[in-house]
């Protein structure tokens, strides 16, 4: 288990003020002049080295997406834009370091921007969490009384504003493209790619939009050296991370761990337990209702990273870890993620707009069993024609859950069929 | 008894900020570059929303246009795009229990219909004397302080049906009732104490 000296959201909890006195006590800002001294390049350098990826779900390496920012630009503003629009269904990690740590995420937002050379930096945050926005702004509004961000932030000469933008209720905005499009004033629809934000993003300025935990656990790792950060987890997948576990489980929680803990140590650990004991566990979501699901018998023993989970056909995502106990409609815990993505497809792409809205009502009719055995492989060919057909990953994301379920679970659902289908043969016998 | 459904045609014609949110809408403005003024049309909807009892009606929308030299029909576009502007009239209290997967998991069907029971309005209605509004929503990430409900700004976590009860009880006699855990948890750590960052669960002097 993680040491608590080596965890770096110790007020994930909020059991202390998430204010700038309490934030330095524990740790915050303590010398960032010295940090942002020592260069840009030392900066993404350090932060390639400790093999940080990115935390929102794709798992993209933090440094690398720094180091494609063009150099040099003088001739427009360059962007920093952090992801807090959480949404991913099971994942509430973001939510505890805006409202009771924003100082390490503010910290962050000015050591990320100077290392890409960027004037700004706007944090936009899902409209539902208001209160957790007005803490981040309260921490805005002590970082620029203190001198810490703003003009010659920190005391080093560098100018650089932060802002929050608040989103108004879209999942798709979550999608760093539809994220722009929001800031910009517009529909959440992603952009088509080429040109990629770093090239034009925001404004058609350069842009990189990272995820709050990537961003927030930066000042940290260089402050105790990027092999500290890289000594943790496994090669390639270094780190600690919050895993939000959720579900059938004794006690729900966010906690930080070290990435690639036994996901059966996660939930035994620190969640109290599967309900009703390990043995009562039918399956698992383990990073975010994107991510397909996993039988039990994959989560006797699999590790909880990003290649570990790779190989089990599954993903990290956001560490979301959705537990099910036998008692679960299994059948229906998947159509309802169906229902969630045929409501937040923006609408853009054919095949997503109209094959969400379709596979969830076959979903809704399987979950009855009103369905014919031969309708599973058409669901299952039209997922795949869904998949990778799309400007933004929300159409695969729709896919992905219904290829989990019936990779698993696909007896299940055959003798829902069939016990309708003889239902209805001795009801009209009758 | 639920309130009879909004007719367009009978909206207030007009909508002026008040002196005080013109000047936070200003305010607002100034967040963004020049000449991207449209980048404010998102918060100036929120502003007039609340102005305007919680619902952007046809005005309020043609004066965030106005107000930023923007096309109407790209702030329609916007009020329309979004599921957190109200377009049709709504409760003083807005109920909105999420009803996604890991709320499911743990019980938020019975959650809605315990508010269905008490309010006697379906998903979707506003009560007759216009104090509640009820709404099933997608997921309002705070999965693991499930069922998670939120009414206006806050959330209320960690409910139950006879909770749910109490919650709406309160808010008849015009209380409201303290957000957060309703089950007295801190906030997302295990029930009954964290298993980590034990020395961190004391308020630090500061």
């Amino acid at each position: 288990m993680l040491r608590d000296e080596d965890r770096i959201f110790t007020n994930l909890y909020g059991f202390q003020s998430f204010g700038l006195d309490a934030a330095k006590k524990r740790g915050d800002w303590d010398n960032t002049k010295a940090l942002i001294e020592k260069g840009k390049e030392w900066i993404i350098e350090q932060v390639k080295e400790s093999g940080l990826r990115g935390r929102g779900g794709a798992g993209f390496s933090t440094g690398m997406k720094w180091s494609f920012m063009p150099k040099n630009v003088t001739d427009k503003p360059v962007y920093l834009v952090i992801n807090a629009d959480e949404g991913e269904p099971g994942t509430c990690k973001d939510r505890d370091i805006l409202r009771h740590d924003p100082h390490k995420l503010i910290e962050g937002c000015l050591i990320a921007g100077f290392a890409i050379g960027a004037s700004a930096c706007y944090i936009y945050i899902r409209g539902e969490f208001y209160n957790e926005g007005s803490n981040v702004q309260r921490a805005i509004d002590e970082a620029y009384a203190a001198g810490l961000i703003g003009k010659n932030a920190c005391g080093t000469g560098y100018d650089y504003d932060i802002y929050i933008h608040r989103g108004a209720g879209a999942y798709i905005c979550g999608e760093e493209t539809a994220l722009i499009e929001s800031i910009e004033g517009k529909k959440g629809q992603p952009r088509n790619k080429p040109p990629f934000p770093a090239q034009a993003g925001l404004y058609s300025c350069p842009t990189t939009v990272n995820n709050v935990e990537s961003i927030a656990v930066v000042p940290t790792i260089l402050r105790r050296g990027a092999a500290w950060f890289a000594g943790l987890g496994r090669p390639k997948n270094t780190g600690t991370k919050l895993f939000c576990i959720s579900g059938h489980v004794n006690k729900p929680c966010n906690v930080e761990e070290e990435m690639g803990i036994p996901l059966k140590e996660l939930i035994e650990k620190h969640a109290g337990g599967v309900r009703g004991g390990w043995d009562n566990l039918l399956a698992i979501i383990p990073g975010g209702s994107s991510v397909p699901l996993l039988p039990k018998s994959i989560c006797d023993t699999v590790l909880m990273d990003f290649d570990s989970l790779r190989e089990v056909r599954s993903g990290l995502g956001t560490a979301a870890v959705i537990v099910m106990d036998k008692s679960t409609d299994v059948v229906k815990a998947i159509a309802r993620l169906s229902q969630f993505y045929a409501h937040e497809s923006c609408g853009q792409c054919t095949p997503c707009r109209e094959g969400t809205g379709w596979m969830n009502r076959i979903m809704q009719r399987m979950v009855t069993g009103n369905a014919r055995v031969e309708e599973i492989d058409m669901l299952l060919d039209v997922t795949k024609q869904i998949e990778g057909h799309t400007i933004c990953a929300l159409g695969d994301a729709a896919a992905w859950p219904i290829q989990g379920l019936f990779r698993h679970f696909r007896p299940e659902v055959e003798r829902r069929i069939h016990e309708y289908r003889n239902a209805a043969k001795s009801l009209a016998a009758e | 008894m639920s309130a009879p459904a909004h007719d367009p045609a009978n909206e207030p014609a007009t909508f002026t900020f008040t002196p005080e949110n013109l000047e936070r809408a200003k305010q607002i403005i100034a967040k963004y570059p020049e000449g991207r003024q449209a980048s404010a049309c998102m918060p100036l909807l929120d502003l007039a929303q609340r102005q305007n009892a919680g619902w952007v009606s046809r005005a309020t929308m043609d004066a965030v246009a106005d107000l930023l030299g923007m096309p109407r029909i790209r702030v329609y576009e916007v009020a329309t795009f979004y599921t957190m502007y109200n377009k049709t009239p709504v409760g003083k209290h807005v109920i909105q229990v999420c009803t996604t997967t890991p709320c499911w998991l743990r019980g938020s069907d019975d959650v809605v219909h315990a508010c269905e029971r008490k309010l006697g309005i379906g998903v979707g209605e506003t009560t007759d004397d216009g104090e509640f509004t009820l709404r099933e929503v997608e997921c309002s990430g705070a999965c693991v302080n499930a069922p998670v409900v939120q009414i206006g700004d806050d959330y209320y976590e960690d409910v139950s049906p006879e909770l749910m009860e109490k919650i709406i009880d309160a808010l008849k006699r015009g209380e409201i009732p303290k957000p957060g855990s309703q089950i007295g948890r801190q906030s997302s750590e295990p029930v009954g104490g964290p298993t980590t960052l034990k020395a961190f669960t004391t308020t630090q002097a500061d």
